[in-house]
């Protein structure tokens, strides 16, 4: 491994496709959930970083896609596919959906974490897409980088440091 | 009001970014008193920045969505509500400790000086955040009230975008109302930089606008 290969950074509420040559990374989730879509053949995978389980709740007509769980899915299978991968040998890998802070109030927002989970696993099986790992809840952020390539997914805490799914 | 025409993109004017930065300047100063009194050191707080930002650049401005920093937050409810973190750099936040408990390493002690240390860090923002609401308060006449807070040593990305689920629904901008820190009296570098961040909810604009008989379409 001395090569060093382009790493694709992708923002919140934002989703990118990278092959083998790339690394996809995204940093930073709290509440937010990193979705990896890849194709261990072809060695392409897409990395969606989303903040929020529906598109439903979006207060205005033009949507960002990439920000909301299910627009971001089936951009990221689109994607996918016209850069080659194939739709049934799509796999998921997922991190993310922690709730950093503890709060007594009445804001939903503070429990969007768990939603978001629950939105990603509901939407993934609904699109027969099989979850091999995944790394979710809990109350620690996460940095995640994933390799096509190889197909796993590096997860770094700050209290836990560094380990791979 | 119309805060998100041309595909999210905030329909804010310079005024109404002027008018939101005389809040804070008001509001920052009451709290940066009160924190130098809690501390007894002199804590400075720099002019504060009011800017429309993509999420990224409201990360950068705390070093990036990796860096580690420990952050104070609460929530903001009644007439114009949104979230407030204090964010302090880890080699900040022992210091501050420091000077309010004794403590002076984390790392060793056990969990009951752990859960006193972060008592400690509530009980500074609580002190700071309240003087810097009462300010506001009292300069929009808006009721506000602050929940409690609460304290997390993170990724600065995790912990602010817990502050802008709210305004993610409405734009892919937020407004940062934000305000740094220092008890330097050299201009601090960045690791003994604090940041002051209020992020009010889409709805609070309007309000808060209203308050200070600002037109929000001007």
């Amino acid at each position: 491994m001395s090569e060093v290969k382009r790493c694709i950074r992708i923002g919140i509420g934002e989703m990118g496709v990278g092959r083998a040559s790339e690394m996809l990374k995204t940093s930073g989730l709290g509440s937010c959930i990193g979705i990896v879509l890849y194709d261990e053949v072809v060695k392409l995978a897409g990395m969606a970083h989303i903040m929020l389980p529906d598109s439903g709740m979006a207060r205005k007509n033009r949507v960002n896609r990439a920000k909301y769980a299910d627009t971001a899915l089936i951009d990221l299978m689109d994607s996918l596919q016209e850069a080659g991968a194939v739709r049934w040998r799509l796999k998921a890998k997922i991190a993310g959906g922690a709730q950093m802070f503890s709060y007594s109030g009445n804001s939903s927002m503070m429990r969007i974490g768990m939603r978001n989970i629950e939105a990603v696993r509901s939407l993934l099986k609904q699109f027969s897409i099989p979850v091999i790992a995944e790394d979710v809840g809990g109350t620690s952020g996460r940095t995640i980088e994933f390799d096509p390539d190889t197909g796993t997914l590096r997860i770094k805490t700050v209290y836990k440091g560094v380990h791979e799914l | 009001m119309s805060m998100c025409r041309g595909g999210g993109k905030l329909d804010f004017q310079p005024l109404h970014l002027d008018v939101l930065k005389e809040v804070s300047n008001i509001g920052s100063a009451h709290a940066a008193t009160s924190l130098s009194k809690l501390l007894n050191k002199t804590v400075t707080m720099y002019v504060p920045n009011v800017k429309i930002a993509s999420y990224e650049e409201v990360m950068d401005v705390a070093g990036g969505a990796e860096e580690e920093v420990v952050g104070m937050f609460l929530r903001i409810e009644g007439d114009a509500p949104g979230s407030i973190f204090l964010l302090l750099s880890p080699y900040q936040a022992e210091d501050y400790i420091y000077s309010l408990t004794g403590i002076s390493n984390l790392n060793e002690g056990g969990e009951g000086e752990r859960d006193f240390a972060f008592s400690a860090l509530q009980e500074i923002s609580n002190i700071m955040t309240g003087a810097y609401l009462t300010a506001l308060s009292d300069f929009t006449g808006l009721h506000l009230q602050p929940s409690v807070p609460s304290a997390a040593r993170d990724m600065a990305g995790a912990i602010l975008s817990t502050g802008l689920m709210e305004m993610s629904r409405v734009s892919d901008y937020a407004i940062a109302i934000e305000t740094s820190l220092s008890d330097r009296d050299r201009e601090a570098n960045e690791k003994e930089k604090g940041h002051l961040f209020l992020f009010p909810d889409p709805d609070a604009f309007e309000n808060i606008f209203q308050s200070l008989g600002v037109s929000s379409h001007e």
